[in-house]
């Protein structure tokens, strides 16, 4: 018997004890708690289920106990996610650039004080993070950036812009990709830094997209105050941490389709809904055949996911492969939205008031926001660079 | 439990395959048989010593011979195959005909045959295609009853490694109508039985192909293998392991090019510079590069599959066959274009690969049929 089999029974019988049947339904997109001093919670099952998870350390299970999380092995924190996906329980805590990208930047390259400091507020859902890397001129070219921060003796002054900063608005700290050297070449005058944004120096406008909502803003920096002690890695070393971090954002946005909260029907679903079958195939034989593509490539992308997985032993992805998964899973991410407008027909196409239900009403602002997941966190062609130069070993 | 990592023992299989097949079968050892006709299209030799190592073997019980080392091992051997352009009757004779005989066959019939097949004495071939597309429940090939025995009448085409096999594995409907699952029967008939009558068909792979005439053979109902009308129940699990092991040979050919192709680009100069730094054609074979990723978990899941691995076979082997086709088909023709002038020269090996992609893509199924297939298995 596998000694995994036990643990999953454990986890089985805790699931079905403590996550209340109202967690247990699809989310819509506010219904996750985000965490923060601005994070709120849709009801009060939701605060319940958040607050017996956090006690169990499970809001980040395979973190370390001493840091807040469950101390769970990869392979037993996989079998929770598998068990929770199956009995269809909601993240407790929505997995934000906190848990995804700064932590395991804090337990690569954080000294202990910054571990003890960040990585429990994390796991806990008291401190949101929000990313600020891209500026104005600083997007596919990143190591371009502008943003200043001068050396005070004990802390920073840092002046200049974010932009593409998802979710600012709601974050109470940002890390920061800023220039100590200007002097120095593109990538060796860049460190990174913490920065409590709570402070006056520190101003968030969001940015309507074309999905209707605000999930990106810019962030401006006037005198702001960053202390000496939140510069994560070495100073002018911060392009070393940069790099590892978008390796964490890229497997993030791999996973988007399993973490994030979507239009609750699948494609075939969506197709059965909206087209005739006859003797169980579609009448429409071209959107059928594009269903089937889909499909098809989707779960060979999921093979693949349980296939790195496997081959990982750790439960994290060889970083060389982290660009491939970014790439194809967002450019799947597209596929998925244009087919279900596809199929939807006309009815894909409501963006407000009466005449298409909730569902209906969600798809096509899922459809318009899927555009920027090619383009945020390294385009697809950045991370078609990557390959050609990490993978293929191609001559520049 | 890990499914997608290959144990110790199937990586040293798959290392030592890969050793034999580039010191003894070489592309240029395809090349060979091909400039020289020899007839049917394999290396006699080559496949005694293929037999001697046990390959032909390794899905099938020791008592008839074999290893028992499940389709992971067989599905390692096709990769390799395909990196080589191995011709041999491998894949008609052990991954279609000895398969279907394991799980049909009375055992009488698995005595007498699969021991031989094993030592490579044996060929089987697989008659099942009817028309230019890979149809099997379209079957009309007629097995007529005849007081104990059946007279068979009809025409098989497209029969892969036909011309060197000893026995074919006929499929035939013994009732209901075209489009039926139901009356399909499938006979062992000897070649030399008076009435077949085969001609090679000459394939752009060089290969061994056939088209077999049957008039009036009459055969026993010893020859049915599998029980009548009811042969789907074995011949369509056959199909959907075979698929499978066919895309596991296609990742190889895939695999091959691919990795000649990204040789070229670091080498080859234009414009004073290296053509890899381009960046036209550094993300064409970066995307490549990722499509083939999915290539190889998605044959790796279905030969895990086999072996036991959880997972619906049929939509396993019908994603593989289908994406396999496709990326094949992709690969190849990027190959080409990518190495320019020299691509179109038959000097190039990847000619060879370009060509082999073709035919691979009709055995058992193209795109289309797969995808149909997967959009009914899932209700669509």
């Amino acid at each position: 018997m596998e000694p995994l089999d036990a643990f999953r029974r454990e986890v089985v019988a805790w699931l079905e004890d403590n996550c209340p049947r109202s967690q247990r339904e699809p989310a819509g997109p506010e219904e996750l708690y985000q965490g923060g001093s601005k994070g709120c919670f849709s009801s009060q099952d939701a605060r319940t289920w958040f607050e017996r998870m956090r006690e169990k350390g499970w809001t980040v299970p395979d973190w370390p106990r001493e840091y807040g999380g469950g101390g769970l092995s990869p392979g037993q924190a996989k079998v929770l996610k598998t068990e929770m996906k199956r009995l269809g329980c909601r993240p407790p805590l929505a997995t934000g650039q906190g848990i995804a990208m700064l932590g395991p930047a804090l337990f690569e390259y954080g000294s202990e004080q910054q571990k003890r400091e960040h990585l429990p507020r994390i796991a806990r859902g008291e401190v949101r993070w929000c990313q600020g890397y891209s500026e104005p001129g600083a997007g596919s070219d990143l190591a371009n950036i502008q943003c200043r921060a001068e050396d005070k003796g004990d802390h920073f002054v840092v002046n200049g812009t974010k932009l593409w900063t998802s979710n600012a608005d709601r974050a109470d700290w940002i890390f920061c990709l800023v220039r100590t050297d200007p002097k120095a070449a593109k990538q060796a005058g860049i460190s990174f830094l913490l920065i409590d944004m709570r402070q006056n120096g520190i101003e968030v406008r969001p940015i309507e997209l074309i999905s209707g909502e605000s999930d990106f803003c810019q962030v401006f920096f006037e005198n702001a105050r960053a202390e000496k002690h939140n510069l994560l890695g070495d100073l002018n070393r911060g392009w070393t941490v940069a790099k590892r971090l978008l390796q964490h954002e890229r497997t993030l946005m791999s996973q988007l389709s399993e973490i994030a909260v979507g239009p609750k029907f699948s494609p075939g679903e969506v197709a059965r809904r909206y087209l005739s079958l006859e003797n169980g195939v579609l009448t429409n034989s071209g959107l059928r055949e594009q269903l089937v593509r889909y499909e098809m490539d989707a779960m060979a992308l999921a093979l693949s996911n349980q296939k790195a997985f496997e081959e990982s032993g750790q439960g994290r992805l060889d970083p060389n492969s982290t660009s491939f998964f970014k790439y194809y899973a967002t450019e799947l991410d597209k596929r998925r939205g244009e087919l279900k407008l596809a199929l939807m027909g006309t009815q894909g196409l409501g963006w407000s008031g009466p005449g298409f239900d909730s569902d209906e009403l969600m798809e096509p602002r899922t459809w318009a926001f899927s555009k920027a997941l090619t383009i945020a966190g390294g385009s697809s062609e950045v991370q078609l660079n990557v390959i050609a130069k990490r993978v293929l070993d191609l001559p520049e | 439990m890990k499914h997608l990592v290959p144990s110790d023992e199937h990586i040293m299989l798959q290392d030592s395959a890969r050793q034999f097949l580039q010191a003894n079968c070489p592309v240029s050892a395809f090349r060979h048989l091909r400039d020289n006709s020899v007839s049917p299209c394999y290396s006699r030799q080559h496949w005694k010593q293929i037999c001697d190592l046990g390959w032909s073997g390794i899905i099938l019980p020791e008592e008839y011979g074999g290893l028992d080392f499940g389709y992971v091992g067989l599905g390692a051997i096709m990769k390799e195959s395909g990196r080589t352009l191995l011709a041999s009757p491998l894949f008609a004779s052990v991954c279609l005909g000895a398969q279907y005989l394991l799980r049909a066959g009375s055992d009488t019939q698995k005595r007498d045959i699969l021991p031989s097949v094993v030592c490579g004495d044996t060929c089987l071939a697989l008659a099942i295609e009817e028309g230019p597309h890979h149809d099997p429940l379209a079957t009309l090939f007629t097995a007529q009853p005849d007081g104990g025995n059946f007279v068979l009448n009809g025409t098989k085409t497209f029969v892969v490694d036909g011309q060197c096999a000893n026995y074919f594995l006929v499929v035939a409907r013994t009732s209901g109508k075209p489009g039926d699952a139901k009356g399909l029967s499938v006979f062992l008939v000897d070649i030399d039985r008076k009435g077949v009558e085969r001609k090679q068909l000459h394939l752009l792979d060089a290969r061994d192909y056939s088209s077999v005439d049957f008039d009036n053979v009459i055969v026993g109902e010893d020859d049915l293998v599998g029980s009548m009308n009811d042969a789907w129940r074995y011949l369509e699990p056959t199909l959907d392991a075979a698929r499978i092991l066919l895309a596991a040979e296609m990742l190889g050919g895939i695999c091959e090019c691919f990795e000649r192709t990204v040789e070229y680009l670091r080498d080859r100069e234009q414009f004073g510079v290296k053509i890899g730094s381009f960046q036209a054609l550094r993300h064409r074979a970066a995307h490549l590069f990722a499509e083939i990723e999915l290539c190889k978990a998605v044959v790796d899941t279905g030969l895990a599959a086999l072996d036991g691995a959880p997972g619906s076979i049929s939509v396993l082997a019908s994603l593989a066959k289908a994406r396999l086709n496709d990326i094949a088909l992709l690969a190849t023709n990027e190959a080409v274009q990518m190495h320019g002038g020299i691509g179109v020269t038959d000097e190039l090996d990847i000619g060879l690969f370009l060509k082999r992609a073709r035919v691979a893509i009709q055995i058992l199924g193209d795109s289309s049929y797969h995808r149909d297939r997967f959009g009914r298995l899932n209700g669509y």
